[in-house]
């Protein structure tokens, strides 16, 4: 790992932890009917292999540990930062690579998970990204496995937070708001069913916060 | 390079009350800490080592390794300076470094506030700070036999593999790297 994404990597955990301005860390409590179909899907019966795909979430791996489940862990926006996976192009201008890319992130072997966190990482992560990384989520996630994800409304405004989402129960959130990403872009329903257009069902649940939370089943 | 943590005197005790005799009580140290700081041996920042890492002792690492480390029934600390690109076999692991390999941590895995991780975890309990980054896995295995649990580590010790990254079914990214006689090769 490259020292600068190293030391941008410590920048962005000191932020999520205790933003630059000095104030505590925003944190809000919130329901969610996503999770709750979610947890019905995991489960505490039987083991399951899970996908944490948002920020290190001390309070989401201890639970989901604590169920008995497997959990996999991967920050993709941030791994998205680090330079090793820029290049240059013929005329000059730097550009993510997404084979650099996942040659190093989401490498599952196919049908290997139940269940996938993505949070709202599709509205921040880069454009290239974006679809390459619901296709390696289809073909990892198991027939009958579960996504969650959280996509904003244009209401939420192009100043719209990044978020940690920390799990506090069924169907509770405990939400931190991380200074350091830029909404990327507002998925409308359309784009979204298009988005998971390989997979067996979308279900769209709103919410009064400017999310839409949506439950997608391979 | 190595060297055995000088033996630290109690600087707890108020000053008024040294000469007394104190009467036993619960230390307010947790009980890990206090074992820690046993005879444990000392590998500082400027050293690094390529090769497989064993010993019979718990062991403080602030330098660098490549390779492997196996310390089946003792602790292991990686320090805030410590870079290991290693699988990691040990009773306890605790983590403020960066480490790039699974780790298997018999007892407990810990993964301190300014931890980097890239790898598996399998331990019986594990311990994330808030602000540690994690890639990888963590499958929490359930206690078992101690025996059994020693003929795993044994094996796995034995086995002698090199560092490997895994994916979810262990068929992903893999890269395996050659051993050699571990050589200690201090920064100038």
């Amino acid at each position: 790992m490259a020292p600068d994404f190293l030391k941008f990597l410590r920048g962005s955990l000191k932020a999520g932890a205790a933003p630059a301005s000095g104030r505590a860390p925003i944190r809000s409590q919130r329901s969610s009917s996503g999770l709750k179909e979610f947890s019905k899907h995991i489960g505490p019966e039987e083991p399951r292999v899970i996908l944490d795909l948002g920020p290190t979430s001390p309070t989401n791996l201890m639970r989901l540990t604590g169920m008995g489940h497997k959990v996999y862990n991967e920050d993709l926006l941030t791994a998205s930062t680090d330079p090793r996976y820029l290049v240059k192009r013929e005329d000059g201008k730097v550009d993510l690579s997404p084979q650099d890319f996942f040659a190093e992130s989401l490498v599952f072997d196919e049908a290997s998970l139940d269940a996938v966190l993505a949070w709202d990482l599709p509205d921040y992560l880069p454009e290239a990204l974006v679809k390459p990384m619901v296709d390696r989520l289809h073909r990892a996630l198991r027939p009958g496995g579960v996504l969650l994800g959280f996509f904003h409304t244009r209401e939420a405004g192009s100043e719209a937070p990044y978020h940690r989402y920390h799990i506090t129960g069924a169907e509770t959130l405990d939400v931190q708001v991380v200074e350091k990403f830029k909404l990327a872009r507002v998925f409308n329903n359309r784009h979204i069913e298009n988005l998971f257009h390989d997979f067996k069902s979308v279900k769209f649940f709103l919410a009064r916060d400017h999310f839409r939370e949506v439950l997608v089943v391979r | 390079m190595w060297k055995s943590t000088p033996d630290t005197k109690p600087t707890t005790t108020p000053n008024n009350t040294q000469s007394l005799p104190t009467p036993a009580r619960p230390s307010l140290e947790p009980v890990r800490s206090k074992e820690f700081q046993n005879e444990m041996a000392h590998i500082g920042k400027s050293v690094i080592i390529r090769g497989e890492l064993s010993g019979s002792e718990d062991l403080y690492l602030d330098g660098e390794v490549e390779g492997n480390i196996s310390l089946l029934e003792h602790n292991l600390i990686v320090g805030p300076n410590g870079r290991v690109r290693a699988n990691i076999i040990a009773k306890d692991v605790v983590v403020h470094g960066k480490v790039d390999g699974n780790i298997q941590g018999h007892d407990r895995v810990e993964l301190k506030k300014s931890a980097v991780l890239s790898g598996d975890i399998s331990t019986q309990r594990i311990v994330i700070e808030d602000g540690a980054f994690f890639k990888g896995a963590i499958d929490i295995r359930k206690e078992s036999g101690k025996s059994d649990s020693k003929k795993e580590m044994a094996a796995a010790a034995s086995a002698g593999t090199g560092y490997s990254s895994s994916s979810a079914s262990g068929g992903g990214v893999s890269a395996q790297r050659s051993l050699v006689d571990a050589k200690f090769e201090p920064k100038i």
